[in-house]
């Protein structure tokens, strides 16, 4: 049981940040502390997916020989499946050789064009898998954004009420409600 | 249906899939520099209509073709991102293209009164920047896209919303909400779309199904389904994660509230469907579980607590939100049942709801436009003063309950017929139950309206009286459409049949 947690150690910051974010989100009353804990929630999020993309023992996914013939990817792209799989189990992370078992192989095979002109090239070297940092770039724009229109939002608040606690704001709107029913 | 595809020549044809959603997302650029409020709804209106003709031309092509495939940037999936667009999604395209070009003809004169004259230009480029995301949700075959463009959509939504704060300053605070609420739901269905890559090493949804039927269904993956249920069950206002969306479509302008209601949950729960029936396989017992005993008792329990909850609103457009949640209800038991019958009425039940709802809360908006009402009892007497608003609204509000001769029969028929089919008589029961919930809130609307008298004002009765016409035209075209395709229903059962045998057929 120990074994098995320590061995996925990565994702306990992962899991302890995200419960973190999320109980700030909901216990807080004061809506920048709830866009805190979002952040917070967020990132959790985008280490995840920096989590996934490493491979042990693998290099940054540089390639050392860009210049190369007219192959095509795709005709490599399967090959390196292969050799990416058998490259996990050669680095010895257990998880990752699961992984390349059940479908693994297959992200080689479908992340294709670039990655099957490296693996023909640089078939040796083992390197992390660049994709999750574009998609958590991404995601990273997003988070801004939302922080942004989040803080804007309460800008507004604060000027349209005089308060940025949650409860002051029901008060405020409920006597509001009340007070026009009459 | 194939003589649309002859609408477009086929240079832009072949890159019609980018085009629809390029050129709202361009012109949003564009109308946020327009220097008023005319000029930025031209830009709108103009790319609504193409939009429109964009998406009739791709609804010829996918009835000639059956399944349009189109490598974004020249990167052939499964390793670029694929515009996709099957049976399944150009239903929705349809509706959301179709709809967003009526939502657009409405707007100048609503957003002119809601909007102040030097924010419209940017309330126009926001708008364009929700359409835009709205059709990228839609058309897109690549999970991870799809998140990018479910949050283009959520935020600039958030936007639209917080502008009503020029009536009512509970738009900010409904927008605030909403905005911590949309924003765990991406960040779910976000976690849940890396736990899939985890599992399948692919991004593309049409490959992560061949692979998650290849190697069948894990652990991980069984954490990525909950995951991206519990995200995009948020976005769509599902049963218990729908606590964002009274209040936002009770205090966004009346244009963005007929807007959203007719298309962004709409096109939320066609996401849902797509993981549910397309990545997923509703076979996989996992999956089937869920639509059992998630999405069909949810939705039952959904169809009576906020057609419950509805009854009780003092505020119109609260009113009609909480029956929006009820309604999203009727359509998560369509899917609940996993059946093709199942799927294909819930899906004429969402197409459908969008056409009531759009010209129920066009009608309010035009009541508040031109007396400024919004409570319930405020309504009075409209019947009289604003016959024809409020006759679209009553055949709008009839077809919501489900009266024979109005689409709304027609959803409910199906739904019941699925129910039959599925041996689940307790579903009927629930159904023509609810039904009767909602036969009590619509009918207190318009008895308000017609039966009340119309208050006086300094001792004159209030002079009868028109919404513009660019407000009775769309209004006029969906109260219409809600009679129509009662009278011939073939499109519509085409449409949607042909959409649940694309994702579940054979």
């Amino acid at each position: 049981m120990l074994e098995t947690i320590l061995e996925r150690f990565n994702y306990i910051p992962i899991i302890i940040l995200m419960m973190t974010g999320l109980y700030v989100v909901i216990a807080t009353g004061n809506l920048i502390k709830r866009l805190v804990g979002l952040s917070l929630f967020q990132t959790s999020v985008f280490l995840l997916y920096i989590t996934i993309g490493k491979v042990f023992g693998g290099q940054p996914p540089i390639l050392e020989s860009a210049h190369h013939g007219e192959d095509d990817g795709y005709g490599s792209a399967g090959g390196y499946g292969a050799e990416a799989a058998a490259g996990y189990a050669g680095a010895g992370d257990a998880e990752h050789a699961e992984e390349a078992a059940h479908g693994g192989y297959e992200a080689a095979a479908s992340h294709g064009e670039g990655y099957g002109d490296a693996a023909h090239h640089t078939a040796e070297v083992l390197y992390s898998n660049p994709l999750p940092h574009v998609l958590i770039l991404t995601a990273i724009v997003v988070g801004v954004a939302t922080l942004a229109v989040g803080l804007a939002l309460v800008v507004r608040i604060r000027e349209a009420y005089g308060t940025i606690e949650d409860d002051a704001l029901n008060a405020a709107d409920y006597s509001r409600e009340t007070g026009s029913s009459e | 249906m194939e003589f649309l595809a002859n609408l477009l020549p086929a240079g832009l044809m072949a890159h019609a899939p980018a085009l629809v959603v390029v050129v709202p997302l361009v012109a949003a650029a564009i109308a946020a520099f327009m220097p008023n409020g005319k000029a930025g709804w031209a830009v709108a209106m103009v790319t609504a209509t193409i939009v429109a003709v964009f998406s009739l031309a791709l609804l010829g092509a996918v009835a000639g073709e059956g399944v349009i495939s189109y490598a974004m940037g020249g990167w052939e999936p499964p390793a670029g991102i694929e515009y996709r667009i099957d049976a399944l999604n150009i239903a929705v395209l349809l509706l959301v293209g179709i709809l967003g070009f009526l939502c657009v003809i409405y707007a100048l004169p609503s957003v002119a009164d809601e909007i102040a004259e030097d924010k419209q230009g940017l309330f126009y480029s926001a708008f364009l920047v929700c359409f835009a995301g709205l059709l990228g949700v839609t058309i897109t075959g690549d999970a991870f896209n799809v998140f990018v463009f479910l949050e283009i959509s959520s935020l600039s939504t958030y936007t639209i919303i917080a502008m009503g704060a020029g009536k009512d300053r509970r738009a900010l605070t409904a927008a605030y909400n909403y905005l911590i609420l949309g924003t765990i739901g991406a960040t779910f269905f976000v976690i849940g779309v890396g736990f899939l890559y985890m599992a399948t090493g692919s991004l593309n949804m049409a490959d992560i199904a061949r692979i998650l039927a290849e190697n069948g269904h894990d652990r991980v993956t069984q954490a990525a389904f909950a995951f991206i249920i519990v995200g995009l069950g948020l976005k769509a206002a599902m049963f218990p994660l729908h606590m964002w969306l009274p209040n936002a479509y009770a205090f966004a302008p009346n244009f963005v509230t007929a807007f959203l209601a007719s298309t962004a949950t709409k096109v939320a729960f066609y996401a849902l469907v797509r993981f549910l029936f397309s990545v997923f396989n509703p076979e996989v017992n996992f999956v089937d579980l869920s639509l059992t005993w998630v999405f069909a008792v949810a939705g039952v329990i959904a169809m009576f607590m906020a057609s419950a909850q509805a009854i009780f609103q003092t505020d119109a457009r609260r009113l009609l939100a909480y029956s929006s949640v009820a309604q999203v209800g009727y359509m998560m038991l369509g899917l609940g049942m996993g059946t093709v019958l199942g799927l294909q009425a819930g899906m004429l039940h969402l197409i459908n709801h969008a056409l009531m709802k759009g010209a129920l809360f066009m009608a309010l908006g035009a009541f508040a436009l031109k007396f400024g009402v919004r409570e319930i009892k405020d309504l009075a007497g409209l019947g009289r003063t604003m016959p024809i608003s409020a006759s679209a609204f009553t055949i709008a509000g009839l077809s919501l309950v489900g009266v024979p001769l109005t689409i709304g029969f027609d959803s409910k028929w199906y739904l019941i017929i699925a129910a039959l089919d599925r041996g689940w008589w307790w579903a009927v029961a629930a159904l023509i139950l609810s039904s009767l919930l909602a036969l009590i809130y619509i009918g207190r609307l318009l008895m308000v309206v017609w039966t009340d008298t119309a208050p006086s004002h300094q001792g004159q009765q209030v002079k009868r009286t028109h919404a513009p016409i660019m407000m009775l035209i769309p209004m006029g075209i969906l109260a219409f459409a809600n009679l129509y395709f009662f009278l011939d229903a073939s499109f519509l059962v085409n449409l949607t049949e042909a959409a649940a045998n694309a994702v579940m057929g054979d």
